[in-house]
């Protein structure tokens, strides 16, 4: 088996959360065009459902950018009613790329 | 001069921007000598229904309260360069503004600028009730309607300018719409050529947020350094005929152009990427691409644009309750474990209010309200942690009861808590809409 090595998306990826209502859209840009297959096969609709569980999204829809080398998730009803309804701080959720960004990405190879 | 590009700098991403970061734009914008225009976005969601509480309390008032700020500085440089301004900050009260400014030209002593006051947004008059209610029904019954506004597009815009506006004020349009008007009026865009909107509107769309696309909301260390990211320089887009545009920002500032400050704004607030749906038109990002064109300069090209949608957006902002807030910290050994048991206490001493608990230092904004995060979360050692609570409730005296709660764990909570603050506010609430364009006229007014 080839030997892999384990990152996180913050290392290979950047990206920025918007807010419209109760729905948020977090992008995630490869930093290196080289890593997008990479992204499109592990940053899945399935793994960043799970990411956001605690948030009980309604909907986890990943759109693909490949000449921006990015990709753009929208998450529907995770912001406890947003910017007029949330008891967060960060009502807008204007974190949780962060919170993305600080998954696990499985890369081939061993040292970096 | 040159007519095939057209320069637009915007000053501010929002009410509450930076008032220096006009003049390095203006500086920039002067010295090229193109045609070239000047925005400040002052909009948000809830900026509106907070400008018309304002004016609630004093009709002369309720536009942006940073508009001497904003202008004043640059009005001078502005008219003597030719340099036309177009803004939102009229917010609920265009008409006060656009006579406020031209109080201020007058104070400095330069001539009269040509000011045009958009209008048709604001639905918030006894008038409109019956048109909203036909759309919302009876989720209108029982509310305090603060505002209610509709997203303009740019067709206002663009007439004013066409009939000769040094200045636009204007209160809700869409924000994309500060930049597509000049656009229409410079190039003669007609408002139905969408795919030269689309790209028009994505121009827009990289200056709306101010410094959000020159390094500002993007600097992680080590990973995105931005030079000199305390003196964050504002975008200026270069706009050619086809609505295509080239970022760039004003001269000796900090910041930084690049691909990828470029991306992450592009997608900033985007939904599907096939459908950024603004009342100009429905602009088309699919096949955009961003390439470095020169030092400092990105380019966009690829976007496109589809027949803009049938209605305009209406949101109305109304009374919703009160939020409470609470927090008092705890330090050293065994922090977090009393900072966890003064959210216990807190929760059993407030039955009737449904509690958010954070303990900043551990776990704060990335958990949810239902507290879901933070239970599966494992107790740690945190030895600096912040408990936060937050509550809202309709009825004010019962959102008051929180406030007195993490006050009185000074003397009866765990060992060691200090810094409380506490705070009680209103809160304001949206409903939206969709209402046929024909309702919803806009046009625009020469001040006298």
């Amino acid at each position: 088996m080839a030997a892999t090595r384990t990152v996180r998306l913050h290392d290979i990826a950047h990206g920025r959360t918007g807010d419209k209502g109760n729905r948020s859209n977090i992008s995630v840009i490869a930093y290196d065009p080289a890593h997008y297959d990479t992204l499109v096969a592990q940053v899945t609709e399935a793994r960043v459902a799970e990411i956001f569980a605690h948030r009980r999204p309604s909907a986890v829809k990943r759109y693909l950018l490949p000449r921006l080398a990015a990709m753009n998730f929208v998450l529907d009803e995770v912001l406890d009613g947003g910017v007029n309804g949330s008891l967060n701080l960060d009502t807008h959720g204007k974190a949780l790329a962060f919170l993305l960004l600080d998954m696990i990405i499985t890369l081939p190879g061993g040292d970096p | 001069m040159d007519r095939d590009t057209l320069l637009v700098g915007c000053a501010a991403g929002f009410s509450g921007d930076r008032t220096d970061a006009a003049a390095p734009v203006v500086a920039t914008l002067a010295r090229r000598r193109l045609p070239s225009v000047l925005i400040f976005e002052t909009l948000a969601e809830r900026t509106l229904a907070l400008a018309q509480l304002v004016r609630r309390r004093d009709p002369a008032l309720g536009y942006e309260p940073l508009l001497d700020d904003l202008v004043g500085p640059i009005l001078a440089p502005c008219l003597a360069s030719g340099i036309r301004i177009v803004s939102n900050f009229g917010q609920a009260n265009p008409p006060a503004a656009a006579r406020r400014i031209r109080a201020i030209a007058r104070e400095q002593g330069l001539r009269a600028p040509r000011i045009a006051v958009i209008s048709g947004d604001d639905l918030s008059g006894p008038e409109h009730r019956e048109l909203l209610r036909c759309e919302l029904g009876a989720r209108l019954d029982g509310i305090d309607v603060v505002s209610a506004n509709a997203y303009l597009g740019a067709e206002a815009i663009a007439a004013a300018l066409a009939a000769g506006a040094d200045i636009v004020v204007a209160g809700r349009v869409a924000d994309p719409s500060l930049v597509v008007g000049p656009a229409m009026a410079h190039f003669g865009i007609a408002p139905d050529d969408w795919p030269r909107l689309g790209r028009a509107t994505m121009a827009g769309h990289l200056l709306e947020c101010g410094a959000q696309v020159t390094g500002g909301y993007f600097a992680d260390p080590g990973r995105k350094d931005v030079p000199d990211v305390h003196a964050v320089g504002f975008p200026i887009a270069d706009i050619t005929a086809d609505g295509a545009c080239t970022i760039g920002k004003a001269e000796g500032t900090g910041g930084l152009v690049t691909e990828q400050t470029v991306k992450e704004q592009l997608l900033y607030e985007v939904h599907d990427p096939a459908a950024y749906l603004t009342p100009d038109v429905v602009a088309d990002i699919t096949g955009a691409q961003v390439r470095v064109s020169g030092a400092g300069r990105v380019a966009l090209t690829g976007v496109t644009g589809h027949a803009r949608p049938e209605t305009l957006k209406v949101t109305v902002c109304h009374e919703g309750g009160w939020l409470a807030e609470g927090e008092i910290s705890y330090a050293g050994p065994g922090a977090e474990s009393r900072a966890r048991l003064a959210g216990d206490i807190l929760r059993k001493r407030l039955p009737r209010l449904e509690l958010r608990v954070d303990l900043i230092g551990t776990l704060s904004v990335f958990g949810d309200d239902a507290g879901r995060m933070l239970a599966g979360t494992k107790a740690g050692d945190a030895r600096d942690v912040r408990v936060r609570v937050a509550a809202s409730h309709a009825d004010r005296a019962e959102a008051e009861r929180l406030g007195r709660e993490v006050t009185a764990l000074y003397c009866c909570g765990p060992a060691g808590g200090g810094g409380v603050r506490t705070a009680v506010r209103a809160r304001l609430d949206t409903l939206s809409c969709y209402l046929p364009r024909s309702a919803v006229p806009a046009r625009f007014e020469m001040l006298d």
